[in-house]
């Protein structure tokens, strides 16, 4: 990749620790301060920051505070929806995680890079991702299990099977349910770094085509930016939709384990 | 592909910071503070449904004592309309007595003057046939020269006046 005109769409998802953190560890295990972790201490103080404005707590809120009603009131229905009433203790968590991938995705997609940093985008990673999707998937497990003992396993032969069919039906539903984690983890991560990797690809058209003369600057790379911008658009829609999606499958998953069919 | 060259000397410290900074998100934001937002906006619902329910209260509090006034106002109007109708009726009654008696009284006057008016017309004609017979009596003696008895001048003036 490095000879495609010497920009490489991957090295935005490249990893490097910052201020000499380099060889910091804890029982043998490297704990860098990265880009990355700089990124998800961004995202948090900026929720932190968000948060806080909303927290005046007055009976006729303003902008801000109604911004962040918004968004807890948001997840509030979505548990509600999904869940049903039993779906409100759930979120903390369910809005924890909307908001901090949220922020994660929309703040790698900051044009930081037009003042010389890095945006980084640390949902591209499925290191991370997974981690969130494994959180998600454990809670389910252990809300099903807290709620329901060995009974949670009548979640794998859906009602109305009949009898000879649950030997084939359990394994089938188990193995799905088992990749949920994955499917979770992966869904976020590949959809951060496609769109990454196509924004790249199209600014180094855009660079390349510029380079190579004023005709190809003015079809391909004119052509190339247009398009950049219609995709950057696309971009923040995909940022909160994947945010949305992985909250949703969530409060879904959460609701087998909460109400089991 | 970073996410994966470098999974092997990088994966710890994605961990690490990850459930550090989301541990932060959880339990500050998520537990601390996320709740009191919620608790803030549900306090606000309730109140608006409180006021709600109290303003339906009240309509349903003015529609009752409009009601009740309205039948009040009804009682009231059908009291008033009986004491009338009583008043009236016992003027009627006590009007009809009244008038029977100055009926009764004019009827009793009427009689007497009716009375009066033929005892006066008998003796205006019993005093007409005197007269009457004295002058058939007159006439005929200045006529005939006979002296008619008084009988036969009053037996002819009473002929004379039941003809006449």
């Amino acid at each position: 990749m490095a000879q495609s005109g010497k920009i490489d769409p991957m090295h935005q998802f490249a990893i490097e620790p910052l201020f000499g953190t380099d060889h910091l560890s804890i029982g043998g295990f490297n704990i860098a301060f990265t880009n990355s972790a700089l990124y998800m201490v961004a995202a948090a103080v900026v929720l932190w920051i968000f948060v806080v404005g909303g927290m005046k707590r007055e009976l006729v809120p303003g902008r801000w505070q109604m911004a962040v009603e918004y968004m807890t009131g948001f997840i509030k229905s979505l548990l509600i929806a999904n869940v049903g009433e039993g779906g409100k203790k759930y979120i903390p968590y369910v809005f924890s995680l909307f908001m901090f991938i949220l922020l994660a995705n929309l703040l790698g997609l900051l044009p930081l890079g037009l003042v010389g940093l890095h945006p980084f985008t640390f949902t591209s990673h499925f290191t991370a991702t997974g981690v969130l999707a494994i959180m998600s998937f454990s809670i389910v497990l252990a809300v099903g299990f807290y709620k329901h003992g060995f009974h949670f396993f009548s979640l794998f032969v859906p009602h109305g099977t009949p009898l000879p069919m649950i030997p084939v039906i359990f394994p089938i539903e188990l193995i799905s349910f088992m990749v949920r984690p994955f499917s979770l983890g992966l869904r976020l991560f590949v959809a951060m770094t496609a769109g990454h990797v196509l924004l790249k690809v199209l600014a180094g058209f855009v660079i390349n085509a510029s380079n190579a003369g004023v005709g190809y600057g003015l079809t391909v790379g004119s052509a190339s930016f247009i398009l950049m911008i219609g995709i950057s658009a696309l971009e923040v829609l995909v940022a909160v939709i994947q945010a949305y999606v992985f909250a949703l499958l969530t409060s879904v998953y959460i609701n087998d384990a909460e109400n089991l069919h | 592909m970073p996410q994966i060259a470098q999974i092997a000397e990088t994966y710890s410290s994605q961990i690490f910071w990850l459930l550090l900074t989301f541990g932060f998100v959880f339990f500050v934001i998520g537990l601390g503070m996320v709740p009191k937002v919620q608790a803030t906006a549900d306090a606000r619902d309730a109140k608006i449904t409180g006021d709600l329910d109290a303003a339906k209260a009240a309509f349903a509090r003015a529609d009752e004592a409009e009601a009740d006034y309205r039948a009040r106002d009804a009682a009231n109007r059908a009291a008033a309309q009986a004491t009338l109708a009583k008043a009236k009726a016992e003027a009627a009654k006590a009007s009809e007595v009244r008038l029977a008696a100055a009926d009764a009284e004019i009827a009793g006057q009427i009689g007497a003057a009716e009375a009066r008016i033929k005892a006066a017309s008998d003796a205006a004609l019993a005093e007409i046939e005197t007269v009457a017979a004295d002058a058939a009596r007159d006439m005929v003696a200045r006529i005939s020269g006979v002296d008619a008895s008084d009988e036969a001048a009053r037996n002819a003036v009473k002929a004379a006046l039941a003809h006449g």
